[in-house]
């Protein structure tokens, strides 16, 4: 009796943490599975905080994993299922930003920075040189 | 009453850090000993206070008053003492006392540690370092008052987020935040060098001890809070590149790079300008961490354009504070400072080339965190930032950094003989493949990128041993006498440096051979996943402190651990109506094994998740590897 009205009482209250895949969920095929599986880990759900579709048990979450595996055993590329998701939900749902328009600045910026600094480091080099061992 | 006298004594403080501030710079100025005596003075009772409202606080939630709006909206009677007490600094105006409380126990410290300073140097850090603190004890004034009063008091509190009331999350903001704070320090001292025209070597000397003790903290704090989330967010995730841990991220990059460009200023005055800069961005990158974190913007920006006040004074400590200090900066270098020398093969370039990466790191890591924020406040919508981007960016970076990284130490200033560390570098070299052999000895599906991942983490590791050993040149005769005889910094280079290479064997570990398996079982059932069979011997309930389980029980039978139960449990917190899963985790070094206990199917059947995790301890014994030798850093009475 008691053991009904706690799990009663479990079933009302809303998980604070998450979990992966639920049984059954995972396809047969494991190189099809595989690719489900990365392909989650940059899709965002959309009711979290912060968490993949891959990590998350929300009901969102859920139908979302089972949706990319439906379209990946009718054969669509990974291309076609992001786009089928940006379609639908904005590009919020893309953990890894497109490397288009307003997100270039994002992509380039830490190469930027890198040549920028390694530029700065050969200059420096190179200008010790000329100004000979003492200074 | 005693919340009252908390209340008051905060109140004083902020008088006294005013007095601390001003004093200290007018008696820095005139050159009066007695009101710069007055401004030391002045850090000591700031300190105090600030123990005493504090104290004032912990008591509040230690006796569950719940007169107290801030107890009653974050506490509850029936929580374990620990957490009553932890709770203080487990919500916005707790954990800000708890900020201001290090400012003044970081003030109070460089005034008692500093006696051989130059006293009006040391007033001018203690008068700058004054302000900080006033700018900050006034926002928890007027905008965030821990001891505001709720009358009348209700019988009982809302309680604390249950995935909070853990201990390593009770530790987690004080080592955090003697970490942030700790940079204020490094920041009063960059300011008060240049307002003094003190930019020497001696500066340098005196500031790396500073930065050392905040860098510490902040890598323990970093790794506390990842291996929190590793065991409580329920499925073995270690980082999730959410903008919170970014936001302590940022000043551990930079304070990684000022703590290597420390040195070459320390030894010559060489580097003086990125130094500088470098103290002043670090202790600003804290402060918007700290803006991120507490102002409600990452949740979203229109929430936060509704309820903008504590934003905005955070923005505004943060544009006054590090706009002066950037105008005195520009002011600064005017003067000549000594040119740098860098020879390709000396200590300076290699330094330099750190700084380099460790520049774009955070660089990067800034970008990915506030881009979105700025995309979606230009209206072009909201897009997401995530673990893909990082990996994708920070990959080129980390590539030549580590591999060159294990040079770094056998250099000397100046120019180095390539036959001083050819040898034993190839002797690394020759190791980490060996090692790399073996792994695919037992794990034929290593795949090439695996491999060479492997490759780079045992060359961290053999390549930062091999400092020591080629420096002792320890297989000639008297080697292992001069092992010990090293200079300690050395020892300290080599464990952080190593400690690098374990934490990225860790992450090798876990993220390329993670198994997993999810069933769902019925009582009796078995059950396998790599090299373990269990059986699921049922549910039974609980009762927690403050909270009911459901425990599942898992028997283990194979294996070493043959016999043994994993006990992941699913926890009701009633008073905070939340829901928690606490994994059960069998450690060991070479792999953890992670249960935690799912939902109920309607057939009755339970959910149960299990992972191994290969080699993921690493992960956190890497940090503390650093953490570690920075403490050995510290000991040092020289610290090149």
């Amino acid at each position: 009796m008691t053991r009904r009205v706690i799990l009663m009482i479990l079933a009302l209250f809303l998980p604070l943490t998450a979990h992966s895949l639920a049984p059954g969920e995972a396809l047969s095929d494991p190189i099809l599975e595989s690719r489900a599986r990365s392909l989650s880990l940059e899709i965002r759900c959309l009711v979290c905080q912060n968490q993949s579709i891959d990590d998350s048990d929300a009901d969102l979450a859920k139908d979302l994993r089972l949706l990319v595996r439906e379209r990946l055993v009718k054969g669509d590329s990974d291309a076609d299922i992001k786009k089928m998701l940006t379609d639908r939900y904005g590009e919020f749902v893309l953990f890894r930003p497109t490397f288009s328009g307003h997100n270039i600045a994002l992509w380039l910026a830490p190469f930027i920075a890198l040549l920028l600094g390694l530029f700065a480091f050969l200059h420096i080099i190179r200008q010790s040189k000329n100004n000979g061992p003492t200074g | 009453m005693i919340v009252e006298l908390g209340h008051f004594a905060l109140i004083t403080a902020l008088l006294v850090s005013i007095i601390q501030g001003g004093l200290g710079l007018i008696g820095a100025r005139q050159n009066n000993d007695y009101l710069m005596g007055v401004s030391l003075k002045a850090t000591h009772i700031q300190c105090f206070l600030l123990l005493l409202s504090f104290s004032a606080l912990v008591y509040a939630f230690w006796r569950s008053d719940f007169s107290v709006l801030l107890v009653a909206s974050n506490s509850h009677m029936n929580k374990p003492l620990i957490y009553k007490i932890a709770g203080t600094w487990g919500n916005h105006e707790g954990s800000m006392l708890l900020w201001v409380l290090m400012l003044g126990i970081y003030g109070a410290a460089f005034a008692a540690l500093s006696s051989k300073v130059i006293l009006a140097f040391r007033a001018r850090v203690i008068g700058i370092h004054g302000f900080m603190s006033s700018t900050f004890l006034g926002f928890i004034l007027f905008t965030s008052n821990p001891f505001e009063r709720l009358l009348p008091a209700p019988y009982e509190g809302n309680g604390l987020n249950p995935i909070l009331q853990d201990p390593a999350l009770a530790a987690h903001p004080p080592l955090l935040y003697a970490g942030y704070v700790g940079f204020s320090i490094t920041f009063a001292f960059a300011v008060a060098a240049m307002l003094d025209s003190k930019m020497n070597h001696q500066w340098a000397i005196l500031v790396r001890r500073w930065v050392l003790v905040s860098w510490v903290f902040l890598t323990l704090g970093i790794g506390l809070g990842s291996f929190w989330a590793y065991y409580e967010l329920g499925w073995g995730g270690f980082w999730f590149w959410d903008p919170v841990e970014n936001a302590s991220l940022m000043p551990w990059l930079a304070g990684t790079a000022l703590l290597h460009s420390v040195m070459v200023t320390a030894r010559n005055g060489q580097f003086m300008r990125w130094t500088l800069l470098l103290a002043i961005l670090t202790y600003a990158l804290s402060l918007i961490g700290t803006f991120l974190v507490r102002s409600g913007v990452l949740t979203s920006v229109h929430a936060f354009a509704n309820d903008p006040e504590r934003g905005v004074y955070i923005l505004f400590i943060i544009v006054v504070s590090i706009g002066a200090a950037l105008a005195v900066y520009a002011r600064a270098m005017r003067q000549d400072m000594p040119r740098v020398q860098a020879n390709l093969m000396g200590r300076e370039s290699f330094l330099m080339l750190n700084n380099v990466f460790l520049a774009t790191a955070t660089t990067t890591v800034f970008i990915g965190t506030l881009y979105p924020l700025f995309v979606d406040a230009l209206g072009f919508g909201k897009i997401s930032v995530g673990a893909p981007y990082y990996a994708a960016v920070l990959m080129p970076i980390c590539v030549p950094f580590f591999m060159l990284l294990p040079f770094g130490p056998f250099l000397s200033w100046q120019k180095t003989k390539a036959s001083k560390f050819l040898k034993p570098l190839l002797g690394a070299v020759v190791l980490s493949a060996l090692s790399v052999a073996a792994f695919w000895q037992i794990r034929p599906s290593l795949g090439v990128p695996v491999a060479f991942a492997l490759l780079g983490s045992f060359w961290l590791i053999f390549g930062a041993l091999a400092a020591p050993v080629g420096r002792a040149r320890l297989f000639s005769t008297g080697g292992l006498s001069r092992l010990f005889k090293l200079p300690r910094p050395l020892y300290a280079a080599t464990l952080a440096h190593a400690g690098i290479g374990v934490m990225l064997l860790g992450i090798i570990g876990t993220t390329a051979w993670r198994e997993e398996l999810v069933v769902a079982a019925n009582e009796g059932e078995q059950m396998s996943v790599g090299d373990y069979r269990f059986v699921f011997e049922g549910v039974s309930i609980h009762e927690g402190p403050n909270y009911l389980a459901e425990r599942g029980s898992l028997k283990f039978l194979s294996g070493a651990r043959e016999g043994d139960r994993l006990y992941p449990e699913k926890r009701v917190y009633q008073a905070e109506r939340s829901q928690t899963t606490e994994a059960a985790i069998d450690v060991s070094l070479m792999r953890h094994v992670y249960a935690a206990l799912g939902e109920t199917l309607e057939d009755n059947r339970r959910v149960i998740r299990i992972w191994l995790h290969p080699l993921v301890v690493l992960i956190w014994l890497g940090g503390l590897m650093m953490a570690l030798g920075g403490m050995v850093g510290l000991s040092a009475r020289r610290l090149t």
